[in-house]
């Protein structure tokens, strides 16, 4: 990638996108039947699939339950054809783990747990095509999948991967921008609040920058949210439209 | 599999009905559910399908890669099988819950396919002994409810019809040693034959009658399966009986010939593909 420059003189990204401008988002719910709740979500060429159980009785070690709030079970895992170089392992390896706790602590701050007490609530996402922004594009189908179930949440979770390059913050990483040694900055936000429930960064940034980033996130986080929200209005109208009301 | 509880009020209810041909959701003894095959749908594969069977759904996506051939088999490519029992089928398979259930399919997978003539591997090689083509085909199951060898062996076909292989060029360089280069132009590539790719049909015994496509709960009332895999030609590649139960050689002999008329369905597979724009749905 070599001579490829990740923001061009006249403000293009590589992909053409302007810096703050967020890759294409559609999203569809309720996929599955026998799942309580399901949702696809495309971000880009990023396409995840999430589905929830529950809320339903602990599962698995009853040592785990909680007596005043339901457990959230989160597990991430990657199609073994979701990458450019084929995975060998679905899930089970470090980063997955990682990114499942990631997940749990998401939605741990969204999902209004002390409703169902010693209960559990599973929540699987797994990432069919991989092409940047796993993390953003994974919150948001679960959340749009937390709805589906009929879970009650605080608000909706939304989230950004954002990178800074020449003094820019670009909003909505892809695969090429992460890969290039931008500094990846990962946001989770309940949009009406401003409530931040993740934010993960492990790169080099000076702290100066550090105001103007979160900014550019919380912006881009909130252009989510107005996607997710139609998405979620335009099921429920035709779900009604299907059950006559 | 992923198991339902079934009462015995319900087991009975099933087993009368089917005695009377007549199935819980209104099919015949050997009828199959609707289905829809979708095919193109991961777009950086190099062959894809989607197979979703009532309430079965499974994503096949194919990998081609450059590798070494077997040493015993120097002028031939071959595939690998990797079925992934994913969480979002059922909780069960959370973690390593669905292992032993992918080790399970895709060993009978290997087995199905381990013929000369289910696909031609030697299309597949690129210089004897040293370079062939090896295809990954990575079986992702998303939604069970019942008939996985059948929903996987159709998406298999209909990925591998989808599989666009590019061509490649041999040129030697100065000291001797080979190049491989491919070409630049995306259309150029090849197809793979799918004629005679081999469709897995599964027969369960329930009473004294034997089904289709079971759903879970026929599965639950029923003694064994006999799963067998046959080309359209009629030819069969390979024959396995699951489940805890014991079939006599009656029953086996009966289920072939309910086999025998139920392998025109593969014969019609391989004529459906449609490239599709997403998770629409096409229908056959």
């Amino acid at each position: 990638m070599a001579g490829l420059e990740l923001l061009s003189d006249q403000g293009y990204r590589l992909d053409g996108r302007k810096a703050t401008e967020l890759r294409k988002v559609q999203a569809r719910m309720g996929v599955f039947a026998q799942a309580d709740g399901s949702a696809y979500l495309e971000q880009g060429n990023t396409k995840a699939l999430a589905v929830v159980y529950g809320p339903h009785e602990m599962r698995g070690s009853r040592s785990r339950t909680l007596h005043d709030r339901a457990l959230i079970n989160c597990q991430y895992s990657m199609a073994t054809f979701s990458t450019a170089e084929r995975k060998r392992r679905p899930h089970g390896d470090r980063k997955s783990t990682e990114m499942s706790l990631h997940l749990k602590q998401t939605f741990e701050a969204a999902v209004m747990t002390q409703l169902y007490p010693r209960s559990q609530i599973d929540i699987y996402v797994k990432i069919l095509q991989s092409d940047g922004g796993n993390y953003s594009t994974c919150v948001n189908a679960a959340t749009l999948a937390v709805i589906d179930a009929g879970i009650p949440m605080r608000d909706y979770v939304c989230a950004c991967t954002v990178g800074f390059v020449d003094e820019t913050p670009l909003a909505d990483l892809c695969y090429a921008e992460e890969s290039g040694g931008v500094s990846s900055l990962a946001l989770a936000l309940l949009p009406r609040g401003g409530q931040i429930a993740l934010l993960q960064m492990d790169a080099r940034l000076h702290q100066d920058h550090l105001e103007t980033l979160i900014e550019a996130a919380m912006t881009a986080c909130k252009g989510v949210s107005k996607v997710l929200d139609e998405v979620v209005r335009q099921h429920l109208q035709e779900v009604s439209v299907l059950t006559g009301e | 599999m992923a198991t339902v509880q079934v009462s015995e009020a319900e087991k009975v209810y099933i087993l009368h009905g089917i005695r009377d041909d007549l199935r819980v959701d209104g099919r015949g003894c050997e009828d199959y559910r609707h289905m829809e095959i979708e095919t193109d749908v991961v777009s950086n594969t190099d062959g894809s399908a989607k197979v979703t069977l009532g309430h079965t759904a499974v994503l096949v996506g194919i990998k081609a890669d450059i590798g070494k051939p077997r040493p015993l088999v120097p002028n031939e490519g071959y595939l690998e099988f990797f079925v992934d029992c994913s969480a979002n089928a059922t909780p069960e398979f959370e973690g390593r819950g669905g292992e032993e259930l992918g080790t399970e399919l895709s060993n009978t997978l290997y087995k199905v396919f381990n013929n000369k003539h289910s696909v031609d591997l030697k299309s597949l090689c690129i210089c004897p002994g040293e370079h062939c083509w090896v295809l990954y085909v990575d079986v992702l199951l998303l939604q069970c409810d019942g008939n996985l060898y059948d929903a996987i062996s159709i998406a298999i076909k209909a990925a591998l019809f989808n599989t666009k292989i590019p061509r490649v060029r041999i040129s030697t360089d100065e000291e001797g040693g080979k190049e491989i280069e491919l070409s630049d132009d995306p259309y150029d590539c090849m197809r793979l034959n799918v004629e005679n790719v081999p469709c897995i049909v599964t027969l369960c015994k329930v009473g004294h009658r034997h089904v289709v496509d079971a759903t879970l709960q026929e599965k639950a009332c029923s003694v064994a399966s006999l799963i067998i895999s046959v080309t359209h030609k009629g030819t069969v590649t390979c024959t396995r009986k699951v489940g805890g139960g014991s079939l006599d050689s009656e029953s086996i002999f009966e289920m072939t010939e309910l086999h025998h008329s139920c392998f025109t369905l593969s014969e019609s597979i391989h004529l459906l593909s449609r490239p599709g724009s997403g998770w629409s749905s096409t229908s056959t």
